[in-house]
């Protein structure tokens, strides 16, 4: 396994550090700058590096906290989403059908309000077994009151890692969030990152505070008890009006992040790349913006105006300002490395989202799906180039079928 | 910001809970209710008992994590709750999970001094489906943990008694059960002998320092179970074995008396292991030392309109499988390995 070439921070470092690690290291430095108190760990691809990094910080004393390796993914999201509702800051994660295995679990937390912050090594689920990304895993919560946010490097991993506990434990939320890391592109693939002072991530991070929904002796409180048709839909309802104060919360997190640590993400929700003049614009999530961008490059060498439009946060998703910034474009091509079998138009998960998003904000622009790098196959420049003449056909009125699986043997 | 030694050494080391002395006598219980009006159990339930004598053996400064099953559905309502102390619902299959998580959360935040520094005790509990049937692996995995102090108390009603009656790991051999129901094909539809589930988390787990079964007709030596299993130190593990009118089809007024039974036949032994030392307690004792004859099972079937479609052989065969638990278990009662030859002494 590839070690970190610097050493990890020392906590009271007064000044940011240069590193080059993986994203999996970096979100394991940022339970450690975020002072977690319970993390859980057990094995699955990709993932699991993360809990290896924690461990060796646990070992060498330069972390403290309850580090339980559970006996499978659903006493592993079960025992930290007790700990975080006596109070404890927790941390753990899996990957495709390990977090899958984890669903139980993953379904009560948002509607008990529990704000548990999970690492997800986005991995294709089983059957055939394949180790590579592919985004079904995360998304398979995206109806239950997960946040859940894609990230692209490993700098951005440590960064979200530190707004999700600030948004998940914010009062006004008290949501679980997951960030999804692609397998192996993102949790194995090493980037520099500056690591943050501990004096600054503590100006940034408040101290987790339960406040009269603390499970302890002190606040005789009744948790989840049984409520029937008497009054769960007014329970779910307060759930609810939690994920829609989320991305007020969101913003003044990443405004606050950029004036204590001087980075800025521009619009947390998602990320635009040369779209000021942009014709078509091709949307994805997490590392797929790589060859995007590689090619997009190519492309406006040529003369061909094609942008990029990053999605960040899938939930809350930002329908409203996504539909005016894609409202731009003459026509929107939607990657999605997932599946979502039986959907309209047979399309991913992501352009279903971003056609509800747009044409309920009166759009009329044509949106392709595109299903791409499904179990880690690698989505390449020629990959891009096809989907970007497609969705210039489409721009030019030439009419597109509304799916297609691009990279596909046939 | 590196951890100190003595961080360190306490990160390693158990520390001690409070000690909670035994209750020497019924006339000497504290007065004070942790569990109260408010639940919605059926008339004779003892499971509801064990839930009530359970936090007051425990004391206040308790938090109880209680798993999916009746003790959760028909006993902790919204706008209705019994629980006097902190109370949270778990999973149907999360007991040990449950417990696991709020103790190591309570030893982090006591130890970053983030909390008061004061015992508290953990208790989660689950029905047997939860527990033998669903909840074994996270049980399991909790009693391998030394260093967190906790309790897990499986009432043990021998059937998913909350859903309709279906039979579970823990329903007794020929039970009738809606899973279960005698036909006129089939007169016994259930053939699995009931899991010797305490005795399993005993015998599997070697640091967990106090494994016991009770029965809430013996009512001080269950709830001195409860405090021995909270102040010793770790994670423990108690199984109750709770008559449950509705489950077992019998009239309500018969569920300490059918609790009684059930030990004195010998279906359910009393025992304790405690730091690797079994003591068969009570009434059980009494029959291992010959002070006390066992009564025939028949006594207990006759009673349960559950085992009412048992013929004379039906109930020939349960006293043969009971009598083979006292006389071929290398533990009488607990152990369930036959001696290899007769007069081989069991490990002393």
């Amino acid at each position: 396994m590839a070690e970190a070439i610097a050493t990890p921070p020392a906590r009271e470092a007064a000044t940011e550090k240069t590193s080059l690690i993986t994203g999996s290291e970096a979100i394991a430095i940022a339970c450690q700058l975020a002072d977690v108190d319970v993390i859980t760990a057990y094995p699955i691809r990709p993932y699991d590096t993360v809990m290896q990094y924690v461990s060796k910080l646990v070992a060498n004393g330069e972390m403290d906290c309850e580090y339980i390796v559970a006996e499978g993914e659903h006493s592993q999201f079960e025992v930290v989403k007790h700990a975080c509702a006596c109070g404890a800051r927790v941390f753990t994660g899996s990957s495709g059908v390990g977090w899958m295995y984890a669903m139980e679990a993953l379904t009560v937390t948002p509607a008990l309000r529990i704000p548990v912050v999970a690492m997800v090594g986005n991995r294709a689920l089983d059957d055939p077994g394949a180790f590579g990304v592919e985004h079904n895993d995360a998304l398979a919560v995206r109806d239950l009151g997960w946040q859940l946010v894609w990230v692209d490097t490993a700098q951005e991993a440590l960064d979200t890692a530190l707004i999700a506990y600030r948004v998940a434990e914010d009062r006004r939320v008290f949501l679980p969030c997951a960030i999804s890391c692609d397998g192996a592109f993102l949790t194995h693939s090493q980037g520099i990152v500056k690591v943050p002072d501990q004096a600054k991530v503590k100006q940034f991070l408040p101290a987790y505070d339960r406040g009269d929904l603390l499970l302890h002796p002190d606040n005789p409180i009744t948790v989840a008890p049984q409520a029937n048709e008497d009054w769960l839909m007014e329970i779910r309802r307060q759930t609810a009006a939690a994920m829609e104060r989320s991305p007020q919360v969101i913003r003044e997190a990443y405004a606050s992040f950029e004036k204590i640590f001087g980075r800025s993400y521009g619009n947390p929700f998602f990320e635009e790349y040369m779209t000021d003049d942009a014709d078509i614009v091709l949307v994805g999530m997490g590392t797929l913006s790589m060859p995007v961008k590689v090619t997009i490059r190519q492309l406006r060498a040529e003369g061909k105006k094609v942008g990029f439009v990053r999605m960040r946060w899938f939930r809350p998703f930002a329908a409203e300002e996504l539909a005016k910034s894609l409202g731009r474009f003459k026509a929107v091509g939607v990657i999605d490395r997932d599946f979502s079998l039986g959907a309209p138009y047979s399309s991913g998960v992501l352009a279903t989202e971003v056609r509800a998003a747009m044409y309920g904000a009166g759009a009329q622009q044509p949106v392709i799906g595109f299903i791409a790098g499904l179990g880690g196959r690698e989505v390449t420049v020629p990959d891009v180039r096809r989907m970007s003449e497609i969705i210039s056909a489409a721009a030019e009125g030439k009419r597109q079928p509304p799916t297609q699986w691009i990279g596909l043997r046939e | 910001m590196a951890v100190s030694d003595r961080e360190l050494a306490e990160l390693t080391h158990l520390k001690t809970p409070q000690k909670l002395d035994p209750f020497k006598g019924v006339k000497k219980l504290p007065l004070e209710e942790y569990f109260t009006s408010g639940h919605r159990t059926c008339q004779g339930c003892e499971s509801a008992l064990v839930m009530k004598l359970m936090v007051k053996a425990a004391g206040p400064r308790t938090i109880v994590l209680g798993s999916t099953g009746c003790m959760y559905v028909a006993n902790t309502t919204y706008y209705s709750t019994p629980w006097v102390v902190p109370w949270m619902h778990t999973q149907l299959g999360s007991s040990g999970s449950a417990a696991l998580g709020a103790s190591a959360a309570v030893r982090a935040l006591i130890r970053k001094k983030k909390i008061k520094d004061e015992p508290i005790n953990i208790i989660a509990f689950c029905g047997d489906g939860g527990g033998a049937d669903m909840g074994v692996s996270g049980i399991s995995a909790t009693l391998t943990h030394p260093e967190y102090n906790c309790l897990i108390l499986m009432y043990d009603n021998e059937s998913y008694a909350n859903t309709d009656i279906q039979l579970s790991g823990s329903t007794p051999y020929g039970a009738h059960t809606t899973f279960s129901p005698p036909g006129t094909k089939k007169r016994i539809m259930h053939h699995r002998w009931k899991k010797n589930f305490a005795a399993m988390m005993a015998a599997g787990h070697p640091t967990c320092r106090f494994v016991s079964t009770v029965c809430m007709s013996y009512p001080v030596l269950a709830m001195n179970a409860v405090r021995r299993a909270l102040s010793i130190g770790g994670p423990t593990f108690i199984h109750s074995l709770d008559p449950c009118p509705k489950g077992w089809d019998y009239d309500p007024m018969l569920s300490h008396e059918l609790g009684e039974i059930a030990v004195e036949t010998g279906i359910w032994p009393l025992w304790q292991v405690e730091d690797g030392k079994l003591a068969l307690i009570g009434k059980t004792r009494d029959i291992a030392d010959n002070r006390f004859k066992r009564r025939p099972v028949r006594d207990y079937l006759l009673k349960q309109g559950r085992f009412a479609h048992f013929t004379d052989d039906d109930i020939d065969y349960f006293q043969a499988k009971v009598d083979e638990t006292w006389k071929k278990w290398v533990v009488p009662g607990v152990i369930p390995i036959a001696k290899e030859v007769d007069n081989d002494a069991p490990p002393v």
